[in-house]
């Protein structure tokens, strides 16, 4: 799967998808590819403010928990609900319908110092090996 | 997104299928020092083809000890738990490997070929130190000798697992009992044919020379094809033991704890020559256990896995030994060592899951028993 051009992405296998003051949060294709089948998406609470680096919510498939981390501070706007119900969708479509919660965004030039697509693409190059 | 990083280890082992794990993309990780696919297709997949038709595995990297000699029975009594003089010739037992405290050294099959020709298959991350332990123990006239790199370890596993190896030898497989063996050639390849397995599932284990571990590995999946098997890894074969309530060294079971507080009583004969830690456990049998293996089932959404710890009442009392989903049964479960007081089927207890207290309830082991 392409990562999205228009997405920033962490080291923690993160993206961001940028609107504005506004944007999205998931989990890259190659993390849910590595964490196998997810069965249990824990999500913060609406209106949780958080720092980059804190602990957004936990993804967990049938053999590992991971944890994920808010990849820019912001405060947490809205969270997706479908994924309490389909937890598998964040093996269907991680880049897309299964984003995981919305931020505003304390300082959206804050995006600018994640990697973009081509450097993510390189980094997970690299991370397979 | 992280996880946690596996512990730094000595060189990693490969088994003779490794080259063949990548090419068919087998996702690889590090299990008991050898370099093993956790899963191909996934584990849910896997794990449902092992119920429902047939499954896979190379678990080459388990460990073989053969113990020879006129004393060889005696050596093997004395080590392991339950009674090795009841097998017949070509009979298989599940066994304990003991330490002098009653607890394990390690969890094992004892296999007889002949009165003077024993043969162990002990867990690959355990086999150098069951083998120096046995070697350590070995007061008789037996000798003892570490033959794991002359097999290569195939089980096939699920109700379909008969109807896909019988085209492929010549030897009658239904006339094969649980826990029983022959020597035949399957797909021209000389096998020791092995009605055992880890899944709780009908099936059959092969042990052959590594040589020819490709030719049967692909003969078998080819062969299995029609009735839809497939390659597994070692998620499903974990999830798998769990579902059928099977202990795992290192989880379950370790030098920590004893045959009986794993409800494992029934591969401990207390009336057979004396073996090491048997006075520990009679003496425990006496005065009774404090604490016990127990299942659950997650009553509330959430995840109970390894380490967890369980609380009754908000009183901390043990911790989970493993846990998690069961693909196909939409349930959340686990096993956990509880107080024997507080062991009851039925009888609530939490799981603490990083800051939330979780609900969970007692019910009784296995989680699934196939139809015989």
């Amino acid at each position: 799967m392409a990562y999205p051009s228009n997405y920033r992405y962490t080291k923690e296998h993160e993206w961001v998808a940028p609107n504005g003051k506004t944007a999205k949060v998931g989990i890259s294709d190659f993390a849910q590819n590595q964490l196998g089948d997810i069965v249990f998406v824990e999500l913060p609470a609406v209106g949780a403010e958080l720092k980059a680096g804190d602990a957004l919510g936990t993804v967990e498939s049938v053999k590992a928990v991971s944890e994920v981390y808010a990849p820019i501070a912001g405060k947490v706007k809205a969270i997706n609900d479908e994924l309490a119900k389909k937890p598998e969708l964040l093996n269907q479509d991680p880049q897309g319908a299964a984003w995981m919660v919305e931020m505003e965004l304390s300082d959206p030039a804050d995006v600018n110092k994640l990697m973009d697509a081509p450097a993510y693409e390189k980094f997970v190059a690299e991370a397979a090996h | 997104m992280s996880d946690t990083p596996a512990p730094a280890t000595s060189p990693i082992r490969k088994t003779a299928l490794n080259a063949m794990h990548r090419q068919m993309g087998g996702k690889m990780t590090e299990f008991g020092g050898w370099d093993m696919p956790v899963e191909y297709s996934g584990i849910i997949p896997e794990h449902r083809a092992v119920r429902e038709r047939a499954g896979l595995f190379d678990v080459s990297h388990m460990g073989e000890l053969a113990v020879r000699g006129h004393e060889a029975l005696a050596l093997v009594q004395h080590v392991t738990s339950n009674d090795a003089s009841r097998l017949s010739l070509d009979q298989a037992q599940y066994s304990g490997l003991m330490t002098a405290q009653g607890t394990f050294v390690d969890d094992l099959l004892v296999h007889k070929f002949t009165d003077e020709h024993y043969w162990l298959v002990v867990n690959a991350g355990n086999c150098t130190k069951d083998f120096s332990y046995i070697l350590a123990q070995n007061h008789f006239q037996a000798q003892v000798d570490n033959v794991s790199d002359g097999y290569t370890q195939l089980a096939i596993q699920g109700p379909r697992a008969l109807a896909i190896l019988q085209p492929l030898t010549s030897i009658a497989l239904a006339p094969i009992k649980y826990y029983w063996f022959t020597i035949g050639k399957v797909l021209g390849v000389e096998c020791i044919i092995s009605r055992t397995g880890y899944t709780g599932e009908d099936g059959f284990e092969l042990y052959f020379d590594p040589e020819h571990s490709e030719k049967v590995w692909t003969g078998l999946l080819e062969a299995g094809k029609s009735s839809g098997i497939l390659p597994c890894g070692l998620g499903a074969r974990n999830t798998l033991r769990m579902e059928a309530g099977m202990a795992l060294y290192g989880h379950e079971i370790d030098d920590t704890t004893t045959p009986l507080e794993a409800g494992l009583g029934w591969i401990t004969k207390l009336n057979k020559p004396e073996f090491l830690g048997q006075a520990v456990i009679e003496k425990q049998q006496q005065e009774g256990i404090r604490r016990k293996l127990v299942g659950f089932e997650m009553t509330e959404p959430g995840i109970g896995r390894e380490g967890y710890p369980v609380l009754i009442g908000g009183k901390p009392v043990g911790h989970v030994t493993s846990g998690g989903p069961i693909p196909g049964q939409n349930r959340n479960v686990g096993m956990a060592y509880v107080p024997v007081e507080l062991a009851s089927p039925g009888a609530g207890i939490e799981i603490q899951i990083r800051a939330r207290t979780v609900k969970a309830k007692q019910v009784p082991l296995p989680f699934y028993k196939r139809a015989r």
